[in-house]
C-alpha cells in the first residue's frame, strides 16, 4: 500500500482523509463527502467558476494552467454534448503522487468530477487511469458503483433534477496519453497520437464535444476548495499559486516519500528538513525539481520556492511535483542516458523531430557514456535537443529535449571527463554488466 | 456479437464485454481496456483475441492491431505466468534498480523480454511505473512490490514460485 509521509510542515488538505479508510463511501460522508457536490449544485455554475478562479489553482499535472479560467473557456452553448475527462494516466518518471489520491480518496476525484461537469454543463465525466494501476482501477469502480448506488451519480443527482454519469477507463502503457490531446485519443479508442491544436478540448475535445481535461489531483482538490472557500485556499500557498500540492521526493534523500506542503515550500527546506537531507554522509550534486522533463538544478539554485512562477524564474519548471535528489555518486552523463532512453521509448514517433532526435540523442547518449564519445559530440547532442523545442505538436520533444539542454549546459566539465577518463569516470558505485 | 454467440472467452468475461461496449458515447472507445481484459485472461493477443475483439467493438482486425501495437502493455506474444517488470527509470535507478534487475536475470537465468523454459517467470525492464518515493519497485503481473533489494526480489521470486497469491484479473 501506498502512503503519506508525515511531517510537521505538512499542510493535509487534499491528503485530509487518506489513511482514514475514506475509499468507503460512508466514511467519505461522515469525513463531510459530498458536502461541496451538494453546495456547487445548489449554488450553481457562475459561483463554482468564480470560487475556482479566487482559489488561484493551477493543473497538477505540470502545465500549471489557471484552473478556473480553464473551465471559464468551455463556451456555455454547445450542439454537441461536453465532457470532463480526468487525467490520473500518471507516467512522469519520479511522479507517483495521483495514486495515493485514488488509493485513499477515490471519492474526491468522484466529486471533482461532478463539480467540474456543474461548471461546464456536462453530463459526463470519464476518470482515465494508467494500466499498470489495475489495483486503483478497482478502488475506483467500487467507489463509483457506491455513489450511484446512493444516487450521487446517474439520474437526477442528489435529487436535484440533474443528471450525470462518471465512467473509469483503463489505458494500457503509453506516456504519450499523459497529454491532453492524446488521451482524448487514447479514449476514443486509437493510438494515443497528439491532436494539432487550436481547436482546443475546451471547444472541439473527447467525441467532438467541448472537453474540460484535469489532472487526478487538480480534479480532486476541487472538492476542498469549495468547502473551504476559494480566497481560504489561495492563502495557503502564495501569488498566483494558491494551495497546496502533493510533492513526490524520491533519490537520494533519506526519507523519499510524499509529502503534501504548501505551494512556495522552499526546495533546499523540501530536501533537506522534511526528506531528512541526502543519504548517509554524500554530497548534493543536482536536482530533478519537478519529474523527469524539467531542468535539472544545482545545489546552489534550490533556495526557491515551489511554485510555478519562482521554479520557472530559475529555469526549471515545477511540473507534476516530482523531486527527483541526486547525489554525488550520480553520474549526470548516465542519468541523461536513462532520461533520454525513457522519451525514445515513449515517443509516439507521429512528429519526426521528437521520433528521430530522441532515437538519435539516445544512440549518441550511449556511445558516449559506453566511451566512444568524441569532443564534438557534446555541442551535437546540445544542438539535437535545441532543434527539437518547440518543433512538435506535443511538449513530449520539448519534455525529452529541456532536460538534456540543463544536463549539457550544467554539467559540461562531467560530459568533458568522459573523453578524458573512459569510459565513465563515475562509475564507482555501478553494477559492472551495466556500464 | 453478445454472451449468447460463440466466444473464445470465459462467461463472466463476455459479459463484462457486452455491458463494456454500452458505456461510452462511442462503442470504439472499449477497445483499449478490452484488449487488455482480454489479454490478462488469454495471456496475450493471439488472432482469435484479436478477431473477437475487432467484431465485439466493430472495427477491423487491422485497426486492432494497430492500436494495440502502440501500447507497451500489451503483447501478441505469449509470457510466464508471472511477468516480472522491474523499473530502472530514474527514481528508481537512484536507489539500486539496475542491481536489482541484473539480479533479476541472474535468478532467474534469462535476458529481458524472455521467458523461463518452464513458463513460470518472464522479465522485462520497464519505465516508470509511479512508485517513484519507494523505488526501487517492480510489478509482477499487477501487484506492485517496492523498496526492493536483490534480497528482498529474491523474496518475492520464491513466494511466486511456491506459493503464489491468487491470479489478479
Amino acid at each position: 500500500m501506498a502512503y503519506l509521509v508525515n511531517h510537521p510542515d505538512v499542510v493535509p488538505v487534499l491528503s485530509s482523509r487518506f489513511g482514514k479508510g475514506a475509499t468507503a463511501i460512508d466514511k467519505y460522508l461522515e469525513l463531510d463527502g459530498y458536502q461541496s457536490a451538494r453546495k456547487a449544485l445548489e449554488k450553481g455554475a457562475d459561483w463554482i467558476i468564480a470560487e475556482m478562479k479566487a482559489s488561484n489553482l493551477r493543473g497538477r499535472g505540470g502545465a500549471g494552467f489557471p484552473t478556473g479560467m480553464k473551465w471559464s473557456f468551455v463556451p456555455k452553448q454547445s450542439e454537441k454534448p461536453k465532457y470532463v475527462l480526468v487525467n490520473g494516466d500518471e507516467s512522469e518518471p519520479g511522479t507517483c503522487k495521483d495514486r495515493l489520491i485514488f488509493e485513499h480518496d477515490p471519492h474526491s476525484v468522484i466529486e471533482g468530477v461532478i463539480i467540474a461537469g456543474l461548471a461546464i454543463n456536462a453530463k459526463m465525466g470519464f476518470i482515465y487511469l494508467r494500466g499498470e494501476y489495475r489495483y486503483l482501477l478497482k478502488i475506483m469502480e467500487r467507489a463509483i458503483e457506491e455513489a450511484y448506488a446512493k444516487g450521487f451519480l446517474g439520474k437526477n443527482i442528489f435529487g436535484s433534477g440533474v443528471d450525470f454519469d462518471v465512467v473509469s477507463h483503463t489505458g494500457a502503457g503509453a506516456y504519450e496519453v499523459g497529454e491532453e490531446s492524446a488521451l482524448m485519443e487514447s479514449l476514443e479508442g486509437k493510438r494515443g497520437i497528439p491532436r494539432i491544436r487550436p481547436p482546443f478540448p475546451a471547444v472541439v475535445g473527447l467525441y467532438g464535444g467541448p472537453t474540460v481535461i484535469n489532472n487526478a489531483e487538480t480534479i480532486a482538490t476541487v472538492p476542498h476548495i469549495l468547502r473551504m472557500g476559494g480566497v481560504e485556499y489561495a492563502k495557503l500557498g502564495t501569488e498566483r499559486n494558491g494551495g497546496t500540492r502533493l510533492f513526490c521526493l524520491s533519490g537520494h534523500v533519506e526519507k523519499p516519500g510524499v509529502y503534501e506542503l504548501p505551494m512556495g515550500y522552499n526546495l533546499k527546506k523540501m530536501i533537506y528538513e522534511v526528506g531528512g537531507g541526502i543519504r548517509g554522509g554524500h554530497e548534493l550534486k543536482a536536482v530533478v525539481p519537478g519529474g523527469s522533463s524539467t531542468p535539472v538544478l544545482l545545489p546552489n539554485e534550490i533556495d526557491i520556492g515551489m511554485d510555478f512562477d519562482q521554479v520557472g524564474k530559475a529555469g526549471s519548471m515545477l511540473g507534476s511535483g516530482g523531486v527527483v535528489v541526486l547525489d554525488d555518486t550520480v553520474c549526470i552523463v548516465e542519468f541523461a542516458l536513462r532520461t533520454m532512453k525513457f522519451y525514445a521509448h515513449e515517443s509516439c514517433g507521429w512528429c519526426i523531430p521528437c521520433r528521430e532526435g530522441t532515437d538519435w540523442l539516445k544512440k549518441t547518449l550511449t556511445r558516449f557514456h559506453a566511451g566512444g564519445g568524441v569532443s564534438k559530440d557534446i555541442d551535437n547532442i546540445k544542438y539535437l535537443a535545441e532543434n527539437m523545442m518547440g518543433r512538435t505538436f506535443c511538449p513530449l520533444g520539448d519534455a525529452a529535449a529541456m532536460p538534456t539542454i540543463a544536463f549539457v549546459k550544467k554539467f559540461r566539465k562531467e560530459f568533458e571527463d568522459h573523453l578524458d577518463g573512459r569510459p565513465c569516470p563515475y562509475a564507482h558505485s555501478k553494477e559492472p554488466a551495466l556500464v | 456479437m453478445n454472451t449468447a454467440s460463440n466466444t473464445i472467452f470465459s462467461p463472466e468475461l463476455a459479459a463484462r464485454f457486452d455491458k463494456l461496449v454500452t458505456i461510452y458515447p462511442l462503442r470504439r472507445s472499449a477497445l483499449v481496456p478490452m484488449l487488455l481484459y482480454a489479454q490478462d485472461e488469454k495471456g496475450y493477443l493471439s488472432e482469435e483475441v484479436i478477431a473477437e475483439v475487432a467484431a465485439r467493438v466493430g472495427v477491423t482486425e487491422l485497426d486492432v492491431r494497430n492500436v494495440a501495437s502502440y501500447y507497451s502493455l500489451l503483447r501478441m506474444h505469449p509470457v510466464g505466468k508471472y511477468h516480472v517488470q522491474v523499473c530502472t527509470n530514474i527514481s528508481c535507478m537512484l536507489r539500486g534498480a539496475n542491481e536489482v534487475f541484473a539480479h533479476c536475470k541472474k535468478r532467474l537465468g534469462i535476458e529481458n523480454k524472455q521467458t523461463t523454459a518452464d513458463g513460470l517467470f518472464s522479465l522485462e525492464e520497464v519505465e516508470c511505473i509511479g512508485a517513484c518515493s519507494w523505488g526501487p519497485a517492480a510489478q509482477v503481473n499487477y501487484d506492485f512490490y517496492e523498496n526492493l533489494t536483490p534480497d528482498e526480489l529474491d523474496k518475492v521470486l520464491e513466494k511466486y514460485r511456491t506459493n503464489a497469491p491468487p491470479e489478479d484479473k
